[in-house]
Order: C-alpha cells, then sequence, then structure tokens
C-alpha cells in the first residue's frame, strides 16, 4: 500500500546564534540527508521542520542529545514548477475547505514540492487525488 | 511619646514584653509550644535583655499556619486583612484589631511628622491600594496627621501629575522607582517640578534603594527622598527617617529592634550589619515575637539630631534568604518554582531575570520545556508560554514575562542554584 504521509521531525530550537549549526551538525554526523526545511518562528523561540532521509535515526540523536523533538504527519504535493503551479494545489485544497496550518516548498530535481500540513490529512489526499495531482511518497525521499 | 528619654522609653518597653509574653503564653497555642520547646517561661523575663531568651519567629511560621493560625483572640475582634506573597504557593495574611490600626496609623503619623509634614501638606498616595498594606497605611497615617490625602493608588503616570499640580500636592508616597519613572514622564509632558509644582517631600519606600538614587530623585525633582520602612507583618510601612535623613527611627513604644548574626543568632552592637529582628510590643491580631525579618540592617541607638531617642535603623542594603523586590511586592524564587512545577509541560529547570526598564522593574523567567510536551504547533506552545505568565502572575501578583528555552539548554548547579540574575542598578 502506498503511503501518501510522510513523517517530518520537528525541534524546538531558541532564537540563538548557533542552534540551527548544532542541529546540522548532528544530523551530518549520522549521515541523514535534509530535503527540505522551514523555521517558524515565534516570540523567543522557534520550532525548525524538516524532511529528511532517515526521520527515525534523526529523532533518535536530537533526542539523546537533550533536544525536543518530535514526529507529524505532513503531505507533499507535487507541483508543476512554473507559474500557476502553487495557485492549482492552493485552489484544490481551498475548494474543498482544508485549511492549511503551515507550510513549506523546496524545488526537487525533477520536480517543486509543496510541503503542507493540514488537520484533515486524508481529506486532503482524497482532495489531490481526484483533482488528478500528485503526491510524493515518502520512500521517493529515502 | 516622641521625645521620652531613652530610659523612660526601655522601661516602658519592658513593662509591654511582659504583658505580651503573659498573653502569648496563654493564648498562643503555637507560641505556648515554642516556649515550652525553649524551656522558658513568662516568669523568666525579669529584665529587656532577657528577651534573647525567647524563641525566634520565622516568615515559614506564617506560612505554615496559613492563614490565621497564628492569630490570637477572636474573629468578632478582627477588623481588616491585609495579604501579601508568602515564600511557596500560599500568601501570608495578617490580621488587625481596632488597636493594631490605630497603632499602625499612629507610628505612621509620627513619621510623617518626623519628616515635617502637617495639617498643611496635600500628601498624594501613590502607593496600592487594596491587600498591599502600602497605599491604606500611608492614607490613615496621612489623614491621622491632618493632611489632606488624594488617595490616587497606583498607575496612570500623566494623569498622578495633573493631580499634583491642579491639587497643589506638597508630598508624594510610593516606591523609589516610581518616583523615578514620575520624574521622567513630567519631564515630557513638559512639567518642570520646582517651577510647576508644590512637590517638596517624597516618601519613598517598599523596596530597596541607595543613597545614590536618592541624590538622583534629589536633583532631579527638587524634593527631598525620605526612606520609609514596614513589611506587612508588622503591619505595614511604619517607619521612616526623621528631617535629619539619617536613619529610621522605629517607635520603641511599638517595636523592640535586634539585631542578630544570620548564622550564630548573636546579638550584634551599634553599626554592625546584620538581620533585623522585630519583636512588635503592641500587636494584638497577630502578634510578632523576635520575628526574623530576613532584611539586612544596623542600628544606632545614640540620641538623633531631632531630639528622639528612638533608635534608628540603617538603610535596608540586602535579604538574609533570596527574596526579591520586583515593582514594591515580594517575590521568592520559591514561590516562581511551585508555580511552574503545576505546570506539567514544563521542566524544572528555570531562571528569574530581573531588570529595570528605564524606570520599573521587570521580571523575564525563562523556563524550560519538557522534551514530552513538545507540540509542532506554534500556537499551542504560545498558548503554554501565555498560561505560564498567567499563573505566575495569578500567584505572584507581578505581570511576568516567560521565555521557553529548549531542554538542558539552563545552567545546572551542583551546590546552590543560583536561579536568579538580577541586572538592577538601585
Amino acid at each position: 500500500m502506498m503511503s501518501y504521509t510522510i513523517k517530518q521531525i520537528s525541534i524546538f530550537a531558541e532564537n540563538r546564534p548557533g542552534r540551527l549549526a548544532a542541529i546540522a551538525e548532528a544530523l551530518e554526523a549520522e549521515n541523514v540527508n535534509i530535503y527540505a526545511f522551514s523555521i517558524a518562528e515565534a516570540s523567543g523561540f522557534g520550532v525548525i521542520r524538516a524532511l529528511v532521509s532517515d526521520p527515525v535515526k534523526a529523532h533518535r540523536r536530537l533526542t539523546d542529545l537533550g533536544y525536543a523533538v518530535s514526529f507529524t504527519d505532513v503531505i507533499g504535493v507535487k507541483m508543476r514548477d512554473q507559474p500557476g503551479g502553487l495557485k492549482e494545489v492552493a485552489q484544490v485544497l481551498g475548494g474543498a475547505g482544508i485549511n492549511i496550518e503551515y507550510a513549506y516548498a523546496y524545488s526537487g530535481r525533477k520536480e517543486a514540492v509543496l510541503v503542507i500540513r493540514v488537520d484533515q490529512v486524508d481529506d486532503a489526499i482524497k482532495a489531490i487525488q481526484a483533482s488528478g495531482g500528485r503526491l510524493l511518497e515518502e520512500r521517493e525521499l529515502s | 511619646m516622641e521625645e521620652m528619654p531613652k530610659a523612660e522609653l526601655q522601661a516602658l518597653q519592658f513593662k509591654y514584653l511582659k504583658t505580651l509574653v503573659y498573653r502569648l503564653y496563654s493564648f498562643s497555642p503555637f507560641y505556648h509550644e515554642r516556649m515550652k520547646a525553649a524551656q522558658v517561661h513568662p516568669d523568666d523575663i525579669r529584665t529587656l535583655q532577657d528577651i534573647t531568651k525567647l524563641p525566634f519567629m520565622y516568615k515559614r511560621d506564617l506560612r505554615d499556619n496559613y492563614p490565621d493560625k497564628l492569630f490570637v483572640g477572636s474573629q468578632d475582634e478582627l477588623v481588616r486583612y491585609h495579604v501579601s506573597s508568602g515564600t511557596t504557593g500560599k500568601p501570608t495574611v495578617v490580621g488587625y484589631t481596632q488597636n493594631d490600626l490605630d497603632n499602625w496609623a499612629t507610628s505612621v503619623a509620627r513619621a510623617l511628622s518626623s519628616i515635617g509634614l502637617g495639617r498643611k501638606d496635600v500628601i498624594q498616595v501613590s502607593y496600592g491600594y487594596g491587600l498591599f498594606t502600602g497605599g491604606l497605611g500611608l492614607h490613615y497615617g496621612a489623614e491621622r496627621i491632618g493632611a489632606t490625602v488624594v488617595p490616587a493608588s497606583v498607575g496612570n503616570t500623566e494623569r498622578q501629575i495633573e493631580l499634583i499640580q491642579d491639587l497643589r500636592v506638597t508630598a508624594i508616597c510610593c516606591t523609589p522607582s516610581y518616583m523615578v519613572h514620575l520624574a521622567e514622564t513630567a519631564q515630557k509632558m513638559g512639567v518642570d517640578f520646582p517651577k510647576d509644582t508644590r512637590l517638596t517631600t517624597a516618601v519613598l519606600g517598599a523596596e530597596p534603594w541607595s543613597e545614590k538614587m536618592r541624590q538622583r530623585i534629589e536633583a532631579s525633582t527638587g524634593v527631598k527622598a525620605y526612606d520609609i520602612y514596614g513589611t506587612s507583618e508588622l503591619s505595614g510601612p511604619m517607619f521612616s527617617e526623621c528631617s535629619e535623613q539619617n536613619g529610621i527611627h522605629i517607635w520603641g513604644d511599638l517595636a523592640y529592634v535586634e539585631v542578630l548574626d544570620p548564622e550564630t543568632g548573636e546579638q550584634l552592637g551599634p553599626g554592625e550589619r546584620g538581620e533585623l529582628v522585630l519583636t512588635m510590643l503592641q500587636k494584638e491580631a497577630l502578634p510578632m515575637v523576635r520575628y526574623r525579618v530576613g532584611d539586612l540592617t544596623s542600628y544606632d541607638d545614640s540620641q538623633c539630631e531631632c531630639g528622639r531617642a528612638h533608635v534608628r535603623i540603617s538603610r535596608i542594603t540586602g535579604r538574609v534568604d533570596d527574596m526579591l523586590i520586583i515593582r514594591g511586592i515580594n517575590v521568592f524564587p520559591s514561590q516562581v518554582e511551585h508555580t511552574l512545577m503545576g505546570i506539567p509541560e514544563l521542566g524544572e529547570h528555570f531562571q528569574i531575570v530581573v531588570d529595570r526598564k528605564g524606570a520599573l522593574d521587570s521580571m523575564l523567567v525563562r523556563v524550560e520545556l519538557r522534551p514530552t510536551a513538545f507540540s509542532d504547533k506554534i500556537n499551542d506552545l504560545m498558548a503554554l508560554k501565555s498560561r505560564a505568565a498567567h499563573a505566575l502572575r495569578n500567584s505572584l501578583n507581578v505581570a511576568v514575562d516567560v521565555e521557553l528555552v529548549g531542554p538542558g539548554t539552563l545552567t545546572r548547579f551542583e551546590g546552590k542554584a543560583k536561579r536568579v540574575v538580577d541586572r538592577r542598578e538601585i
């Protein structure tokens, strides 16, 4: 069975110089590759979210180092890497009444991908597929 | 009373002490037990110096006997409560009989008169009114000397400055940091205190301040600034400097002063710095005997230039314990800990950073997030942060900023934790 939900790792980090470098170094040491990531900033702290080649290994390593880490299911929607690509995806979700909690994008070797976090994961997957859209599979990342 | 010679004053103190000890031995189960444990009987108190045979009372006794188990007498004799923060979750409750309120007002009235204030003065009381003792304490003392009182309470600084101008206020009572804030605000409003107001006197207390700060306040506002002292356990603000500005007179008929070495409990001599210990000689509802106030000071029992023989204590220079005073409110790190531990998403490590932004104290609590409580959602983290700030605000009565930090990022201490960073210059 194909899985369209992807394990994202999220890391709590204070807004301080060197925090991101320390986290990236820890992932490098485990030979974990980062495909996409974003930093969300609030007052005084931030949340780093990333899609990585081995989320379980990354989680273990960062937890051992004392970081607050969690897994979150997200979905990756493939977009046309052309003007209007994002609009198509956003219209489908909007039309299905699905709210995007947060999103970030990356431009892969073959195509662009929009990573989204929604409350109704299954509804979102159905809506994208029904509109002829394509979703990123977790195995495509490793 | 104010001009009573030293020998007469001491004879009076002894008389009050005897009465107090007999009364407590008979009617206070708490102090009766404590005297038994110390193997001291009221008959053992034969001179004023014998006070050293009596056992101490501590702040924690108030907490352990919350809310009113230390009170002597019955409920129908009580006419008021005040409540201040305790060392942990439970606050300190002080009850007053009518005589307690009268003595308190008399004490403040004497203090204000010794500064030179009287019937012709208009006194603005800019301490908080309510459970805090500052507002009502100064209020009744100022009325007692026949002055006109402006019960301004705290906040709305621009309006306070308008009142000072329009009501021709001559004296203000507030915290030293609020006085600095008033002066800065007045300057922004284009109000020049010496030229545009009749303010000549500031009676400042409820938080520690320095001689340097007095000079700054006097130079920038043109008023004479006087130090006033008290804590809610004693009744509230009670004692102040006289016109000499050279030590705070402790009225001998109301309180007996000792200064002890905080480590050994040995009495120290005049001029030696140690922990202030007070025995309230006439207090009825909540008697305080040899109460370890926790403030560091020294005493001077020589005759003051003003003619009064009542013992003077020097400016308070610090605390024996880790109590902080934030905008006039007592805050114990143990209270912060107690409150934070009530929130399961937070770890056990925290740090308190106190600073002064402009003239006002600010308090930041940095606390570690528990790894298992980490949510990927920013909104959840923000909600946790405001929940912590709200809980601290409720238990401390002081606004607190909260900063969530990652697990393991705060310094660990092997010995006694240094949880407080105080950046204020006073």
